[in-house]
């Protein structure tokens, strides 16, 4: 690295169409965006691209840190590796049973492929009961002639799942160590390491499907340390988690399950950081993209977990993730009036390719896209991207009309503006499930849109769902980008206990707990990163005895190196609170159980200042004014001012309607709302006197 | 009348609320018949008829049609009284009434704006334990109600906002595991409440006349949906038929016969030629005949909205002397059995106009098998699940290995959960070779699961059903293979007499039990069958070689190819 020269950390997002970056120079404070076009075939190529455009010398990059999608891709696209499994006999079909559900609740045509055939699930006689009594000892030489079957039918890698291995990991350790001798490459692993929890599908989906992205991930991150360091790179790249932390590159080969959401995950990180700082610690963050909308909840700047998410139907990842709800409600869901004459947006959606009507690339069934640009929401002559030189507005026009318009008996404005209310709507709907449904007060919340399209329609749902305000980031299509500059390292563990309280042994608890605390700093110790400080989480789930769900308890414990002061009086009257806030009344005299212990531990990266986004020499209102365009809201065309969004000074007020464009995001302020650049640069967006009023 | 947009825009308000009250009472019950198979919905129903105006998208889909005679006997018994009030919550689990069996007891609300009910809200779930001679209520020698638990009539719950402890003591009084009751009932009083708030936020934001306009508006639509797609078929008659293995009483087959008439827009739906009421728990109340149809009706046409509107276009003809349609105190406890087989008809008879809309049938019976005994300590235990198999051949492809049964959304508990929960051990949780029924597109794979005893004496009850009748398949493809359960004695290894059905079979330590399930019917010839599609299933072990030659006429090398000449020849057999 050059002495006194600039020192940059860079966050790089890899999305399916555009490649984000993120420059952060450490030194001056300054940062820079930029958007290349994603190299599908080697997401590497792109990623070099990216970072080649802003920076001359690699050797001042300190940090890379990157939210990938290869992982996910290889999931949805069902391009993983050839991987074989190991299994105790008489379960070998665990994978392919899954839970015994299907994909639809109406109709009976469900189809299921399970990404490791049965042929390559191999079965050896061992077994271990569900109190860890080990009943038959794993033998030997018969996992050696299961790898080499393995082996034979061209596996590249393997992993290992035990019934009970949760309780006693023995037969797998055994197992694992002779399938090590044995395996050509590192691409090997067992479920008591993967998911030590109990319910043998999630923990097999989940250590296989692991296996099954082991050399895939591995391959990509070796190309693209390859590529940084052939540029002169010598610092340290991070991997975005599913959770929203960083891990270092060697758990990330090792664990690359955990990268299933990394991108998204950014992006949420990225949301709770800005809103924040802005003086909003309460928002619902929206990514709007081509097929899907996704919603997020952000409470006092700390994003909401979930245990597991399934990426398409049967294929279960439960491994701590951002929660995110997900509705087929994107700018490419197909609007349509169904036989009994109700109009419908989604779930089919046109996607980027062929993408809406406007798109003129082969679709001819309108979108939500084409309503906005039949609405004057969109610029035709613009469109984000870079990609497509100017929308066919005439074509979405005549879309509508056939398929919305005439079956509905309405004229195409009225038809495009209904499409967006029952958008709209959908994504209300995914609010409401993300808030109220947990116990929060929409009133209390502000939506913040990213992604290229969110930012329209932030306005309408501050009117829907009653939020407080929006907010939309100075540079929403880079949100995940940004993110992956500021995401903290995390690394996240759980142990299946299974125990009742009061029977439980309290002081073997706390070495549980304490066992992983150390190897949890110990792995954030190893990375060689820089940490501001670090922290240890401890979480059990519990119920009480007969309820098969669990709530998530947090146990507030200062760990000092070698004890938790875990007791059971901590543990029951923080389950009690937890209990009450989920479901109301906690019930008197059940046993309670405690299923499973949770440890985090948390590296905080440093932050920057935010305001080092903000315009420095602003313009005033009507000097970012590009010009005037009658676009349509509440059943009527309004002369409604177009402006450039970036250049607008902090403190510029923006009374709707108006449209604000900006390469990455186009911002709609609909009448009755108004908006506000606060001092980083963001967009705040409130109802006006007269919205106020009508609220 | 009612715009569209809001129309829309309502539909998934009140769907949500149905939504959440489901999520509400899956994430608070005590037994995994509800948290985990999610055996339980929730609605909004009509004031005066208790027809179904809104239903939640994940509850059991057989109690869509069924509670809506839940709520119809509410509505009688409140008007015979006549001192319905706000805040009053009736509970009760007439089956013959409401529908189904004993162990779903539903709670029935009277939503109230400005002094008038504006409609009702109800909640059903299956408990744990409702008493009767078998631990979980499938008691498959039941020869009246009072053999399957306790039933209780409607009778108020919460009388104006303040519960009735009493009505609670006797229910705690009646169950073998009076705490798992009481969970779960709370847990269905929660999600009521839930309802209550939502549907107030949802009023005071629409106002009540726009938001019924929109209930009417949505019935009228399913009405009007249902009978686009009737007139689509081509008039005529179409039937067919199959049959029980028994009622666990007499071992004699029980005809569940359709005739099935389409004219213009219109569906009959004739089950006259059925056997009449049995003395055994398969007998089915005429609620729930209706409730089955509707499911079948909503596997054929999805798009249909959740609503009664759905049954409008269709009449049902059941004779009072059916199994079909009995009274009180015949035995119902096995409904699931008959109204799979009600499914399977009706699938069956449609396949002849409309084989681009069916499946092959599912594996038709929910095996309720139960283990119970006591542990060293005394405490009691039972082990009571329902178990998967395979799903039908599809005009896609082939059918789902180890689904669910087509009238439920339920997940099977893990085994992990099962053997930490109770004294068992799983030596064999599996697919099951050779159970999918043939077609050009396969059945699905049934199961194999194996249990053995780690406690010294347990009894072991079974309720379930083709033993002797298999799924059948459609459009040329052949049955799935049959249910098949044994028991292991000392002096070897036992098939019950009633084939799948049976009681108090006494296990001992180390003694296992063993359920082979069925697969799903075939669709399609299986000559039809891509060779290369075969050979793949005799190396993954689906289908064995033996059975390659003689359902799919396909020869296979010493290398698992397919011999294309030995293949065209046998297939040219075939077709002669």
């Amino acid at each position: 690295m050059s002495e006194n020269g600039p020192r940059y950390v860079i966050g790089v997002d890899v999305g399916g169409t555009f490649t984000d970056v993120f420059f952060l120079n450490e030194v001056s404070g300054h940062c820079e965006v930029t958007k290349v076009p994603s190299t599908p075939a080697d997401q590497s190529k792109g990623f070099i691209e990216g970072i080649r455009q802003k920076i001359a010398n690699f050797a001042d990059v300190s940090t890379v840190v990157h939210g990938t999608t290869v992982g996910t891709n290889a999931l949805l696209e069902r391009n993983g590796s050839r991987t074989g499994i190991i299994t105790t006999q008489g379960f070998r079909d665990v994978l392919e049973m899954r839970r015994r559900d299907r994909p639809n609740t109406w109709g009976l045509w469900g189809q299921y492929e399970p990404v490791v055939p049965r042929n390559r699930r191999v079965e050896v006689a061992e077994r271990t009961l569900a109190d860890g009594t080990i009943r038959t000892t794993v033998d030997a030489g018969e996992v050696k002639r299961a790898a080499h079957r393995l082996l034979e039918l061209g596996c590249q890698s393997a992993c290992i799942v035990f019934i009970n291995a949760y309780a006693n990991s023995a037969n797998e350790r055994t197992a694992l160590k002779i399938l090590r001798e044995i395996w050509p490459n590192s691409h090997v692993g067992a479920s008591s390491d993967i998911l030590p929890e109990i319910r043998e599908f999630e923990r097999t989906s989940t250590t296989t499907l692991n296996a099954y992205l082991q050399p895939v991930v591995a391959s990509y991150l070796h190309k693209l340390e390859q590529a940084l360091h052939d540029d002169g790179f010598e610092g340290e790249v991070l991997i975005v988690q599913s959770n929203g932390g960083v891990m270092s590159v060697d758990t990330a080969r090792q664990l690359p399950v955990r990268t299933t959401l990394s991108g998204p995950a950014a992006g949420v990180i990225a949301s709770g950081f800005i809103a924040s700082e802005a003086g909003f610690p309460n928002v619902i963050t929206c990514d709007m993209g081509g097929t899907s909308f996704d919603v997020s909840l952000v409470v006092n700047g700390q994003s909401s977990l979930a245990a597991q998410t399934s990426i398409d139907f049967g294929l279960t990842v439960r491994t701590p993730m951002i929660e995110m709800t997900t509705i087929g409600a994107g700018g490419g869901s197909i609007a349509s009036v169904d036989p009994g004459g109700l109009l419908q947006v989604g779930p089919l959606s046109a996607g980027s390719d062929p993408g809406p009507v406007c798109y003129g690339l082969g679709n001819e069934r309108p979108t939500v896209t084409d309503a906005n640009v039949v609405l004057g929401r969109i610029n035709a002559d613009k469109p984000i991207g870079g990609k497509l030189g100017r929308l066919d507005v005439e074509a979405a026009k005549t879309a509508i009309d056939t398929h919305v318009a005439t079956p509905l008996g309405l004229d195409v404005m009225r038809a495009a503006e209904a499409v967006i209310r029952v958008a709209n709507s959908k994504m209300a709907g995914a609010i409401r499930l993300v808030s109220i449904e947990r116990g929060y007060d929409p009133k209390n919340f502000s939506a913040m849109p990213f992604g290229g399209g969110g930012a329209l329609h932030a306005g309408a749902l501050i009117k829907e769902v009653g939020l407080k305000s929006a907010l939309v980031p100075r540079y929403p299509g880079i949100n995940s980008a940004l993110g992956c500059t500021i995401a903290d390292m995390r690394h996240d563990f759980v142990q299946t206990v299974n125990g009742i309280l009061g029977q439980l042994d309290i002081s073997g608890l706390d070495k549980q707990l304490s066992g992983l605390a150390v190897n949890g700093l110990q792995l954030l110790e190893n990375t060689g990163v820089e940490f501001e400080s670090s922290e240890v989480r401890f979480e059990l789930d519990m119920s009480y005895l007969g309820q098969t769900h669990t709530v998530d308890v947090t146990v507030p414990l200062d760990f000092d190196g070698t004890s938790t002061g875990i007791s059971t009086d901590i543990i029951s009257s923080v389950f009690e609170i937890r209990y009450r806030e989920v479901y109301g009344k906690p019930l008197s005299g059940i046993p309670v159980r405690v299923l499973n212990l949770r440890v985090s531990a948390i590296g905080r990266r440093p932050k920057f200042d935010l305001t080092m986004l903000a315009p420095a020499d602003g313009v005033a209102l009507e000097d970012a004014c590009t010009g005037t365009r009658q676009v349509w809201f509440d059943n009527a065309f309004h002369k409604t001012g177009i402006y450039q969004r970036l250049p607008l000074s902090v403190g510029t007020h923006i009374p709707g309607p108006a449209i604000l464009e900006q390469p990455d995001a186009t911002i709609c302020i609909e009448p009755e709302l108004e908006g506000r650049v606060d001092r980083f640069g963001n967009l705040i967006i409130t109802r006006n006197q007269k919205g106020l009023s009508h609220a | 009348m009612i715009d569209p947009v809001t129309l829309a825009v309502l539909k998934g308000r009140l769907e949500q609320i149905a939504d959440e009250m489901d999520a509400t009472l899956f994430r608070s019950a005590f037994n995994p018949i509800i948290a985990e198979a999610h055996d339980a919905s929730h609605g909004l129903y009509h004031t005066k008829t208790g027809e179904t105006l809104v239903q939640g998208k994940s509850g059991l889909p057989i109690f869509v049609g069924a509670m809506s005679f839940a709520v119809k006997a509410v509505i009688e018994k409140a008007s015979k009284d006549g001192d319905l009030a706000d805040g009053d919550i009736y509970i009760f689990n007439d089956p013959y009434d409401g529908g189904t069996h004993l162990s779903d007891f539903r709670l029935v609300q009277p939503f109230y704006r400005d002094g008038q009910i504006f409609c009702f809200l109800a909640s059903v779930g299956h408990w744990h334990d409702v008493g009767g001679n078998v631990p979980g209520n499938y008691n498959p020698v039941a020869t009246e109600s009072f053999q399957e638990g306790m039933l209780i009539p409607p009778v108020k719950l919460f009388c104006k906002g303040e519960l009735r402890q009493d009505v609670v003591d006797i229910l705690l009084a009646n169950s073998r595991l009076p705490g798992s009751l009481y969970g779960d009932l709370n847990g269905q009083i929660n999600a009521l409440d839930l309802g209550m708030r939502r549907m107030k936020a949802l009023l005071d934001e629409y106002s009540d006349t726009i938001v019924a306009e929109a209930l009417l508006e949505l019935r009228n639509r399913a009405a009007k949906m249902m009978a686009a797609n009737i007139s689509d078929l081509p008039d005529g008659t179409y039937s067919a038929e199959d049959f029980l293995d028994n009622d666990g009483i007499v071992d004699k087959p029980l005809k569940i016969a359709l005739d099935m008439t389409i004219k213009d827009d219109r569906m009959t739906l004739d089950f006259s030629r059925t056997s009449d009421a049995c003395a055994g728990p398969v007998n089915i109340s005429l609620s729930t005949a209706i409730a089955s149809i509707y499911v079948a009706t909503k596997h054929l046409f999805t798009e249909v909205p959740a609503n009664a509107g759905v049954l409008e276009p269709i009449e049902v003809i059941i004779p009072d002397s059916s199994l079909l349609n009995v009274h009180a105190p015949k035995p119902v406890g096995g409904y699931t059995e008959t109204i799979l087989r009600i499914i399977d008809v009706i699938f069956c008879a449609l396949a002849d106009v409309a084989p681009e809309r069916v499946n092959g049938c599912a594996y038709g019976t929910i095996n309720a098998l139960s283990l119970a005994g006591f542990r060293k300590d005394k405490s009691r235990w039972v082990m009571f699940s329902f178990f998967g198999g395979g799903h039908g051949g599809h005009p896609e492809g082939d059918g789902l290995n180890h689904g669910n049964a087509p009238i439920s959304t339920a997940t099977i508990p893990p085994a992990e959960i099962l053997e930490a929960a109770y004294p068992v051990m799983f030596t064999q949780w599996g697919l099951r070779p050779d159970s999918g029924g043939p077609g050009r597109h396969r059945g699905g794979l049934g199961a194999i699961y194996e249990i053995e005893l780690l406690e010294e004496n347990a009894d072991v009850f079974l309720f379930g059903e083709r033993g002797k009748f298999a799924p059948p398949g459609v459009v040329g493809g052949k049955p799935a293979a049959l249910n098949k359960f044994t028991y292991q004695q000392q002096d070897g290894d036992y098939i019950p007499p009633m084939v799948s059905k049976m009681v108090g079979i006494k296990l001992k330590k180390g003694q296992c039990v063993r359920l082979e399930t069925p697969g799903g019917g075939g669709y399609g010839l299986p000559f039809e069958r891509e060779p290369a599609a075969v050979a793949r299933d005799v190396a993954l072990g689906f289908v064995s070689q033996q059975n390659a030659v003689r359902d799919y006429s396909v020869a296979l090398d010493q290398n698992g190819d397919v011999n294309a000449r030995q293949t065209t020849k046998l297939r040219k057999a075939v077709q002669s």
